[in-house]
């Protein structure tokens, strides 16, 4: 589902959401009440440019909206990989924007992340991983990385982490996996509006996925490994 | 990955110890942790990335065996394919270090 | 006496930051808590899961420390290793130690837990900032090298402060990575000069991306160590907003070079084709002012 259809069947023609190339950004008007939206599009490899772009429009929501809930809807292949993004600290305008996330959510914001398309890596892990909760479409893909380069960098055999792929939910990429890991809150199947408006609804701001991977078995040393550390002696 | 198991008899028992580690799981490496136990003799345990190497590890710790002395020693390895010279080493290290704490 | 940080084991740096003796660790490797997911690789375990957690005191003050190990698996991520830093710094919510300091040697999320390591590592980043958030100190000490890099470069990035050597890199991907996807004219992996004059502690010190350079010894990152325990800086609006324009001046002062000895020039750096010879001594009076205050921590 591209992003327009999203946005069309939250909010139908009630969104002034715009994409300039990549990049997502405009309000909408959700239940009766204005809600921010920002993202990325056309599986965007996110750069400093589109990092820096989303913590503005993150910021600019703080500054002159408080309390406005933000959306983030993510579509991305992850970093950009390219010389002149490291040169600029991609690494700093990531940790940038998911520090922006996260005084959205201690200002009081609701934050909620919705992985529409795909979402890799650094590119996840500063969108939708740092809204109080992460939420996909069933169809929806998740990955640290594809096989062919993941096969480059560890040594291990294609056909071996392809075969993994399918068959284990550590390596698997279906978003089912990451809600049995806690990772996804849940997915939103048909009515994307009813889902959410029960992630608006839903203001638990701490931080429960290793609870969440337990409980629903697909990552179970986590939240016990947590607890042991703070039992310690 | 091959997990391996070995027993010592004999030696003489050390004074009491706390668990020790040496060395990293890094290639060309390994990680020893060194624990009393209450049997006698020397007990080994190795999970080595390098299949096939049983005879190999046997003589190495019983070299190491017989060159320390060593009873009521519990061994644990994790093995990246460090040659024989380098598991000689951090098993003397790793003595070392226990007799350095006693 | 000098003694090279880059070339200790990470208990070897964690016993030279430390005050002597004080260390005490939690989930030693006695206890075995080791990764579920490795066997299937046929990958040794490790028995701490590549990080050292637990309390110590550093210059006589109370801080919990981690330091993670990049000769095992590259310092990556898993759901143990992951789970052992965020249950560090969900104890120090309750406990309250002075700082928390970590010594980041990583290449990001262990790739031979996938899933796992990807969610692990936004956990930490976290916890990471709910210390921050709390007025706790949060310290980086990067100085391996294998240096801090993909999911890991972002949690580091997200403390108060980040000490480097030059002899640390500190970025997202890997010269490799890059080539591999775009060529060798993209990024030219074996040019290690090139390398490091881009992810290097020098350029990032340089740039205000890093807030202390110090040489490759474990004196002198104890001593940054103890210095970053009163470098606080708690990350408000005003204080993004602040980091936001600068971070977009950089960019635009760069353009479409690319290229670091122009950047520098380009910030105020006098003479930068001299940078990589200097040391971290003579490059601090080299920083410009205005880049000083993209920098966070103490100078």
């Amino acid at each position: 589902m591209d992003w327009q259809a999203v946005a069309a069947r939250l909010f139908g023609s009630d969104h002034a959401v715009v994409a300039d190339g990549d990049f997502l950004c405009g309000t909408a008007v959700f239940d009766g009440a204005p809600l921010a939206v920002v993202g990325t599009t056309h599986h965007a490899a996110v750069g400093v440019d589109l990092a820096l772009r989303q913590a503005r429009a993150v910021l600019a929501t703080v500054d002159a909206h408080p309390g406005r809930p933000l959306l983030l809807l993510v579509d991305t292949q992850g970093q950009a990989l390219r010389r002149r993004d490291e040169l600029l600290g991609i690494h700093r305008a990531m940790a940038h924007l998911g520090c922006c996330l996260d005084l959205a959510r201690r200002r009081g914001h609701a934050v909620v992340g919705l992985v529409y398309d795909q979402a890799l890596s650094g590119g996840f892990i500063t969108s939708g991983l740092m809204a109080d909760a992460c939420h996909a479409l069933p169809q929806a893909e998740i990955r640290v990385m594809r096989v062919p380069a993941m096969a480059r960098v560890t040594k291990l055999p294609e056909e071996l982490l392809e075969s993994l792929s399918r068959t284990n939910p550590v390596f698997a990429p279906g978003v089912a996996n990451y809600v049995a890991m806690g990772g996804v809150r849940s997915l939103w199947e048909d009515d994307l509006a009813a889902g959410l408006r029960a992630a608006l609804a839903d203001r638990d701001t701490s931080d429960a996925r290793a609870q969440e991977g337990a409980r629903r078995g697909g990552r179970r040393a986590a939240a016990d490994v947590v607890r042991r550390v703070l039992e310690a002696s | 990955m091959e997990s391996l198991n070995f027993a010592f008899d004999g030696g003489r028992p050390l004074a009491s110890f706390a668990p020790t580690l040496v060395g990293v799981v890094a290639s060309g490496n390994l990680e020893v942790l060194v624990e009393p136990s209450a049997d006698t003799g020397c007990r080994i345990t190795v999970d080595t990335s390098a299949r096939g190497f049983a005879p190999v590890w046997e003589a190495v710790l019983r070299d190491f065996h017989e060159r320390h002395g060593v009873a009521g020693l519990a061994v644990a390895i994790h093995d990246m394919g460090a040659t024989p010279a380098v598991v000689s080493l951090r098993l003397d290290q790793a003595i070392a270090a226990i007799a350095g704490d006693a | 006496m000098f003694s090279s940080f880059a070339e200790m084991s990470a208990r070897e740096r964690l016993a030279a930051v430390v005050d002597p003796g004080s260390f005490h660790e939690w989930l030693p490797p006695s206890e075995r808590v080791t990764s579920p997911h490795l066997a299937q690789l046929g990958v040794p375990a490790a028995f701490d899961d590549g990080v050292a957690i637990g309390r110590a005191t550093v210059g006589g003050r109370a801080v919990f420390i981690a330091a993670q190990e990049g000769g095992f698996m590259g310092g990556g991520v898993g759901e143990v290793h992951g789970a052992k830093l965020t249950g560090l710094l969900r104890r120090a919510l309750r406990d309250w130690p002075d700082a928390v300091v970590i010594l980041a040697e990583s290449g990001g999320v262990r790739l031979h837990e996938a899933n796992a390591g990807l969610i692990a590592v936004s956990e930490v980043m976290r916890a990471l900032l709910d210390v921050r958030a709390a007025g706790i100190a949060t310290v980086m000490l990067i100085g391996g090298a294998n240096g801090c890099f993909g999911g890991m470069g972002i949690v580091a990035r997200c403390a108060d402060t980040v000490v480097m050597s030059d002899i640390a890199r500190h970025a997202m991907s890997g010269p490799e990575v890059i080539e591999s996807a775009h060529g060798a004219g993209e990024f030219d992996s074996r040019d290690r000069a090139l390398v490091w004059r881009t992810t290097g502690g020098k350029h990032r010190w340089l740039c205000g991306d890093c807030d202390v350079l110090v040489d490759d010894d474990a004196l002198a990152f104890r001593g940054a160590a103890i210095a970053a325990l009163d470098a606080h800086r708690p990350m408000t609006l005003e204080e993004l907003q602040r980091e936001s324009a600068l971070l977009q001046a950089r960019a635009d002062a760069d353009g479409d070079n690319a290229d670091a000895f122009e950047l520098w020039s380009r910030l105020g750096v006098p003479e930068s084709r001299e940078v990589p010879e200097l040391d971290a001594d003579a490059l601090r009076t080299r920083r410009p002012a205005a880049v000083a205050a993209l920098a966070q921590g103490a100078a």
